[in-house]
C-alpha cells in the first residue's frame, strides 16, 4: 500500500534526511537557548538608570534588532565566510548550525526580556531585601519564576527553527527541507516532497508537545 | 537601636515636579520595641521603610542602625547588613516556583548557610509560624493569612534584630490581620526582635505597639507613646486616625446632656486611660455599694497597654452609698467627673 502511494521515496534516504533535521534543529535550539538566554539577560538587566547600561542596552539592542530584521535566507548567504571559518565547511548540517542559531537567537532574547519583564518586582526587591547579589538575584528569582514563559518561548523558537533547517536544506545542507527540494522539485517525485512534509510536521508536534507539557508541569501558578 | 537623622528622599523627574517623598524626618527606634509608622496613602510610608535598608537611597540623611551608619555603607557590607533586617511586604512577594519549605530556605542559601543547617532552621521557622504539615505546599494553595505566615518565617530566616513591615496586613481580613498581628507580638517577645510596622490602620497600631509617629507629607508631624497619643492628639490627622477606632469624641454627647434626663443620682464620666487593673470597675461598684449603674455611653478600646476610653453612667440611690462609691472611684487610676442634676 504504502509503497504505492509513495513509489519514489527510499526509506534510508528519509531517515538520514530526518536524522539531519533532528540533528540541526536540537543543536540549534541548545545553541539559541543559551544565547539567547545571555542576551534576554543583558536587555533586561541593563534597562535602567545610568549612563554604562544605557551604552550596554544600546548596543545589546542594536546587535539584536539587526540581525532579527536580516531574512533567514540571506543571513545564511552573508554568513558564508564565518561559516567556512568556524566550522571548516559550507555544506552539511553542521554547516547550518551558525546561521540557525544566530537567525533564531536574537528573536529568543526579545521573547526572554518580556518573560523577564513579566516576573513579580516585588519578589526581586524581596530578595534585594535579603542580601541577595545580581547572581542570585538571576539563578533563584528571575530564571525560575520566568521558567513557563521561557519554555514556551523557546518551543514557539524551536519550531521556527525546524522551518529555517529546511530552508538551509536547500542550498545544502541536508534533512528533509534538502531531500524534498532535490528529490521532488528537481526530479519532480511528488511524493517525496509529500513524505518529507508528514515527518516535518511530526517533528513540530514533537517538539510542541513537549514544550506544552513541560512548561504546564512547571508553573505552580 | 535605629537611629534616624534628617532623612529625605526626593524623586528627581524631568518632566514633572520633584516629589519629597521623605521629608527631613527624625526618630529614634529603641531595641526591643514594636514601633508603628501611620499615615495616609502617599505619606510617605512606604518610601520611608524603604530607606532603612536602602532598597532606596536616600537623598540626605542618616540612618544608623546598631552602632553601623547605614547610609555610608558598600555594596558588599550593605547586603550582608540586609541579611539582619527582615522585611515583609503587603503583597507577600514569595516565589510561586518554590514551595513553602523553600521559600524560607530562600534567605538561607543566599547567606550561604549549609544545608542540613538550612533544613533545621526552615523547620524550626514552620512550627514557630504555625505552618507544619504545609511544607511542601506551593503558595499558589495557600490563604492569605498562610502566605504572610511564611512571609514572617521567611524574614526571621537569618536571625534579623530588625523586622520591617510594609502594610504586612492589609491584604487580610479583620481575623487573619488579628492573627498574624499576634504573631508578631508573640515573636518580638520571644525573640526581642525590633519591629517596625508601617500601616494605615489605627487598630493595627493600637493592638501591638508601643510607640507611634504620624506620617504627613513626608514629615513625621506627632510621635509618644501610643496612649498619650490615642489620649492628647495633637494634630488633626491625628485625631482622625484616633477617630477610626474610638469615633468621633467630639459628636459624643457632652454629660450635662444626660443630666437633664434625671430626676435624681449623678452622671459620672469615667475615663479609662491603659487599665488593666480597673476592669471590672462597674461590677465592683455595684457589688460593694448599694447603688445602681445605669451605663448611657461609652467607648472603650483595648490597647497593648490596656484599655483607653471614656464610659458615661448614671448612678442613683442614696446619697452616702454615691458619695462612698465615688469615693472608692477616686482612689483608683480611672479619670472621673461627676455632674450633679441641677
Ligand atoms: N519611584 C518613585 N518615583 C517617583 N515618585 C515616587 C516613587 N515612589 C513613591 N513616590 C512618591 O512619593 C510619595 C510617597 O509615596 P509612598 O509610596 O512612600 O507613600 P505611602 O505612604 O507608602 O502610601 P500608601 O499608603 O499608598 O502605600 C508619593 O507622592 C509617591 O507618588
Ligand atoms: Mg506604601
Amino acid at each position: 500500500m504504502l509503497r504505492e502511494l509513495f513509489p519514489n521515496v527510499v526509506i534510508e534516504d528519509l531517515k538520514v534526511a530526518a536524522n539531519e533535521t533532528f540533528y540541526m534543529t536540537g543543536i540549534s535550539v541548545l545553541g539559541t537557548l543559551i544565547i539567547g538566554i545571555l542576551l534576554g539577560l543583558m536587555l533586561f538587566l541593563t534597562d535602567r538608570q545610568g549612563k554604562t547600561y544605557k551604552i550596554l542596552n544600546f548596543i545589546t539592542a542594536t546587535i539584536v534588532n539587526v540581525f532579527r530584521a536580516i531574512p533567514f535566507i540571506i543571513l545564511i548567504l552573508l554568513l558564508f565566510p564565518f561559516t567556512d571559518w568556524l566550522m571548516g565547511t559550507i555544506r552539511g548540517p553542521k554547516a547550518a548550525l551558525p546561521a540557525l542559531i544566530i537567525g533564531a537567537a536574537p528573536f529568543y532574547a526579545r521573547l526572554v526580556e518580556i518573560a523577564l519583564k513579566e516576573v513579580d518586582k516585588g519578589v526581586v526587591e524581596a530578595a534585594r531585601a535579603m542580601g541577595a547579589k545580581t547572581r542570585h538575584i538571576i539563578f533563584k528569582v528571575l530564571l525560575p519564576e520566568s521558567m513557563p514563559a521561557l519554555i514556551s518561548g523557546i518551543t514557539v523558537t524551536a519550531i521556527n527553527l525546524i522551518s529555517y533547517t529546511a530552508m538551509a536544506g536547500a542550498i545544502g545542507a541536508g534533512g528533509l527541507g534538502d531531500l524534498a527540494y532535490r528529490k521532488g522539485f528537481q526530479a519532480w517525485d511528488f511524493d517525496v516532497v509529500f513524505a518529507c512534509t508528514i515527518l516535518i510536521v511530526i517533528i513540530v508536534f514533537i517538539f510542541q508537545f513537549i514544550g506544552d507539557f513541560l512548561s504546564k508541569k512547571i508553573d505552580k501558578r | 537601636m535605629i537611629s534616624i537623622k534628617n532623612l529625605s528622599k526626593i524623586y528627581k523627574s524631568k518632566d514633572k515636579m520633584d516629589v519629597t517623598a521623605v521629608d527631613n524626618l527624625n526618630l529614634s527606634i529603641n531595641k526591643g520595641e514594636i514601633f508603628g509608622v501611620i499615615g495616609y496613602s502617599g505619606a510617605g510610608k512606604s518610601t520611608f521603610i524603604r530607606l532603612l535598608n536602602r532598597l532606596e537611597e536616600p537623598t540626605g540623611g542618616e540612618i544608623v542602625m546598631d552602632n553601623k551608619d547605614m547610609t555610608s555603607l558598600n555594596n558588599q557590607s550593605l547586603r550582608n547588613e540586609r541579611q539582619k533586617i527582615g522585611m515583609i511586604f503587603q503583597h507577600f512577594n514569595l516565589l510561586w516556583s518554590r514551595t513553602v519549605f523553600d521559600n524560607i530556605a530562600f534567605p538561607l542559601e543566599i547567606a550561604g548557610v549549609a544545608k542540613d543547617e538550612r533544613k533545621d532552621k526552615v523547620n524550626e521557622l514552620i512550627q514557630l509560624v504555625g505552618l507544619t504539615g504545609r511544607e511542601n505546599y506551593y503558595p499558589s494553595q495557600l490563604s492569605g493569612g498562610q502566605k504572610q505566615r511564611v512571609g514572617i518565617a521567611r524574614a526571621l530566616a537569618n536571625d534579623p534584630k530588625v523586622l520591617l513591615c510594609d502594610e504586612a496586613t492589609s491584604a487580610l481580613d479583620p481575623q487573619t490581620t488579628d492573627d498574624i498581628l499576634d504573631l508578631l507580638v508573640n515573636i518580638n517577645r520571644k525573640l526581642g526582635l525590633t519591629i517596625i510596622v508601617i500601616t494605615h490602620e489605627m487598630h493595627v497600631i493600637k493592638k501591638i505597639c508601643q510607640r507611634v509617629a504620624v506620617m504627613d507629607n513626608g514629615k513625621v508631624i506627632e510621635q509618644g507613646e501610643v496612649l498619650d497619643v490615642f489620649m492628647h492628639p495633637k494634630e488633626k490627622t491625628t485625631r482622625r486616625f484616633v477617630q477610626q477606632v474610638m469615633g468621633d469624641q467630639e459628636e459624643q454627647s457632652p454629660i450635662h446632656y444626660f443630666v437633664k434626663n434625671y430626676q435624681s443620682g449623678k452622671v459620672l464620666r469615667l475615663h479609662f486611660v491603659g487599665e488593666t487593673a480597673n476592669q471590672a470597675l462597674i461590677s465592683k461598684l455595684v457589688k460593694t455599694f448599694n447603688v445602681e449603674i445605669n451605663i448611657l455611653q461609652g467607648n472603650i478600646t483595648q490597647t497593648k497597654d490596656g484599655a483607653y476610653g471614656t464610659l458615661y453612667v448614671h448612678m442613683d440611690g442614696n446619697k452616702e452609698e454615691i458619695q462612698n462609691a465615688i469615693h472608692y472611684i477616686h482612689q483608683t487610676s480611672v479619670e472621673l467627673e461627676v455632674e450633679d442634676h441641677a
